[in-house]
């Protein structure tokens, strides 16, 4: 029951709340904006379920199929429009369902505020029905954690739990709340957070360091940008074209910072890292400046550090001072959000056309379309490759889809094939490269951006790894287009089986089921297309569908995505065949 | 391979529960041993201080610094070598009064080690020292021939002798 008292502070009268920790929950997800949820209720969470069936004209609660869905919807959601993605979960197996979607985000900067029911504070340790340490196993994998015991701690946890999941470096937040807690009443006043005493969001801008990245890049003959999601998660998307394009500089991008540049800006030139572009990756290693901005130098982007772009200066523009010299000596590290910093930047760095260095760039394009692009853009062969799909998606679309793609062979042509005009507009999992990320995540994209076209893209297995969540497609309607690119086979573990195990395929051949009955199950319009001459109308079909559809294409079994660089070799040795 | 030395590991934090859970996984994940810690109060209210002892390469106590210092609730991390700082280890010894009273060497050992009777009874008396890590192994190898009944030794304690301005820390941050 919800009561209302006076209390004078200052000599202005404040209203405050009578109401249960449950309710307050609710109250403070409404403080935040956090209108749009994701979730599955249990015993330990109860009580908030209770108040947000109150509360149902104004939070919209998501019933996903499994808590790994709630999560992985909650950053699809955070992905594509940049706000704090929610998920909550009860106590035990709802909690530890959760973590593989905020191990995810934590390792993708994705904001999320999770939040667990736990067993009543009494109970804490006893081995009670369904309790387990959350806040111990999420530990390495939040970016802060908190459980509470006392309503009375609501607000505030709640306050500073959405200020640290979205400021600096995003990340994921999991609050635990004993079931006592959401039962007790208290005197609820909310107060959003603006700072914690031990936390600095972003670290000073030095000035220096700014005036000294100006004369390195002013000095360089061939420099080259690397950039990754922070352009993205910095909303630095202008600033970024403003400051490339003064200067003239060829800049690549991490499978994350993909979609913050036009596809096909002049400047654009492709993805770097193991599956990455030839020119890119090569010309990391004859570059004489190499200019990361907002990404961590991944193993899966650097190859081998001892003979990663050993022959240039380095400057790293970044939010996070523990990524400076992590895994790649900077030479000039510039601190501070890269919206910030590139735009200082700009009246310091000097226009410069650089055509002969954009030129092999150009050059080494033209040997990797030749050598691997044209025959996965336009088969020789009879088998459909998956690159012609997403050259379909890529014409249908024109460009203006949200592409969410889930892990392996399929993900790494999505980010090589894919088009996109807009910012936030690619949702994968990089980082963790969780299988059975995609359909949760491109429902939460989807019901984020309604507006927006959302397309995801899965292979077999990953497919199945959340293939429950078209029940939350089916409950919510969210019209996500389903492609299952289909080759009967863990296609990436295949590949390296092909590659470095002698072609033993351990347990990567799938029989798979009916898809399409499946999906029609589910009330989903669906079709199958195993031939050439069906798949551009199919995918029209599908593209003008308004609601959700589901299309299988299946692909060539055996098909390989080139190029690549082994584990351990060099970005300058990436292979073409 | 860059030599590995041990470095003490100073660490300011809000005196929150689970920090330690933090601080100790960054360490975990990285398979480093931690030789010694311990947590005060220290000359700040609510502000907790870690001191750590571990033996890594400069290049791997620089990065773990970082990580540390990303987690929400420090305030500030450091790492110190043992010429930066003026450290102590506090330890105790059981023995059996017996010895005490037989033994005339014994008295002899507490007297030149600097080391004092806390507790004494019919059976065993207990014996405490501080001094540094070498000083008090020094003493538990002069001791160990009249039989210890029992050995607990602190972690290592450390104030370094270049000033750490947490209080201006704390005010920027605010």
């Amino acid at each position: 029951m919800t009561t209302k008292t006076q209390t004078q502070s200052n000599g202005a009268s404040k209203q405050k709340l009578h109401i249960s920790g449950a309710e307050a929950v609710v109250k403070c997800l409404l403080e935040e904006g956090a209108d749009l949820i994701y979730g599955y209720p249990g015993g330990a969470i109860m009580p908030v379920y209770d108040e947000l069936y109150k509360y149902e004209d104004k939070i919209n609660h998501v019933l996903t199929r499994h808590e790994q869905g709630a999560t992985h919807a909650a950053q699809g959601f955070a992905r594509a429009t940049g706000k704090v993605g929610v998920a909550i979960a009860t106590s035990g197996p709802g909690a530890t369902n959760l973590i593989t979607g905020i191990a995810d985000a934590q390792i993708d900067s994705t904001p999320l505020v999770c939040i667990t029911g736990q067993v009543a504070s009494h109970l804490l340790g006893s081995d009670a029905f369904q309790e387990t340490d959350i806040v111990g196993i999420s530990t390495p994998v939040t970016k802060w954690n908190y459980q509470i015991t006392k309503a009375s701690e609501i607000p505030e946890i709640f306050a500073k739990a959405f200020y640290i999941a979205k400021s600096g470096r995003p990340g994921p937040v999991l609050i635990d709340i004993t079931k006592d807690a959401q039962f007790e009443m208290f005197d609820f006043e909310y107060e959003k957070c603006t700072s914690v005493r031990s936390y600095k969001a972003k670290p000073d801008v030095s000035l220096d360091k700014v005036k000294e990245a100006a004369e390195l890049i002013n000095s360089a003959k061939k420099p080259m940008i690397v950039f990754g999601q922070g352009v993205i998660l910095g909303q630095a998307e202008e600033e970024f074209k403003a400051f490339i394009e003064k200067a003239n500089i060829p800049s690549a991008w991490t499978i994350l910072g993909l979609s913050a540049l036009p596809t096909a800006h002049e400047l654009n030139v492709g993805m770097v890292g193991m599956h990455g572009n030839y020119a890119p990756n090569v010309l990391t290693n004859q570059c004489d400046l190499l200019i990361a901005v907002g990404m961590r130098f991944d193993d899966r982007v650097t190859g081998d550090l001892n003979r990663y772009a050993k022959q240039a200066k380095v400057i790293h523009f970044e939010i996070d001072p523990a990524e400076i010299d992590k895994n790649v000596k900077a030479d000039v590290a510039v601190l501070g959000d890269v919206k910030q910093t590139l735009a200082d930047i700009l009246p310091l760095i000097n226009k410069n056309s650089r055509e002969a260095w954009l030129n092999e760039f150009a050059e080494l394009d033209k040997i990797e379309y030749e050598k691997v692009q044209k025959e996965d853009l336009y088969p020789t062969k009879d088998g459909l490759t998956m690159a012609e799909v997403l050259k379909e998606i890529n014409i249908a679309s024109g460009g203006d889809a949200i592409i969410v793609s889930d892990v392996g062979q399929h993900q790494m042509f999505a980010c090589r094939y894919a088009k996109f005009n807009k910012t936030k507009s690619n949702i994968t999992s990089g980082g963790l490269g969780t299988m059975g990320f995609a359909l949760p995540a491109s429902i939460g994209a989807k019901m984020g951006m309604p507006d927006r076209e959302v397309v995801m893209i899965a292979g077999d297995g990953g497919y199945q790894m959340n293939i429950q969540e078209l029940g939350t497609i089916l409950q919510t309607k969210a019209a996500v287009k389903i492609v299952v690119l289909n080759n009967e086979f863990l296609g990436m573990v295949r590949q390296w089986q092909q590659l470095f195990f002698d072609r033993r395929y351990a347990s990567t051949e799938m029989t798979n089921p009916d898809f399409v009955a499946i999906a029609k199950g589910y009330s989903i319009d669906a079709k199958k297309v195993t031939k050439r001459e069906d798949l551009a109308s199919s995918v029209k079909e599908m593209m003008d569908s308004k609601d959700a559809y589901f299309l299988e294409v299946c692909v060539e079994k055996e098909n390989n995505v080139f190029p690549m660089i082994p584990t351990g070799a060099s970005v300058s040795d990436i292979r073409l065949e | 391979m860059e030599n590995r030395q041990t470095y003490t590991v100073s660490i300011y934090t809000e005196n929150k529960l689970g920090i330690l859970n933090r601080i100790s996984g960054i360490f975990l994940r990285r398979h480093i041993n931690i030789e010694s810690m311990n947590i005060s109060k220290s000359e700040i209210k609510s502000v907790s201080r870690f001191t750590l002892l571990v033996k890594v390469t400069e290049e791997q106590i620089k990065k773990i610094i970082g990580q540390i210092e990303k987690q929400v609730e420090v305030i500030k991390a450091y790492y110190h070598t043992d010429e930066d700082t003026i450290y102590q280890e506090s330890c105790l010894f059981k023995l059996s009064s017996q010895s005490l009273i037989a033994n005339d060497e014994i008295q002899t050992i507490i007297n030149s080690s600097k080391s004092r009777i806390i507790n004494i009874n019919k059976d065993f008396f207990v014996l405490e020292k501080s001094g540094t890590k070498e000083e008090i192994e020094e003493l538990y190898h002069t001791l160990d021939k009249h039989g210890i009944m029992q050995f607990v030794r602190s972690g290592r304690i450390a104030i370094t002798k270049d000033e750490m301005k947490i209080s201006t820390l704390l005010l920027e941050n605010n």
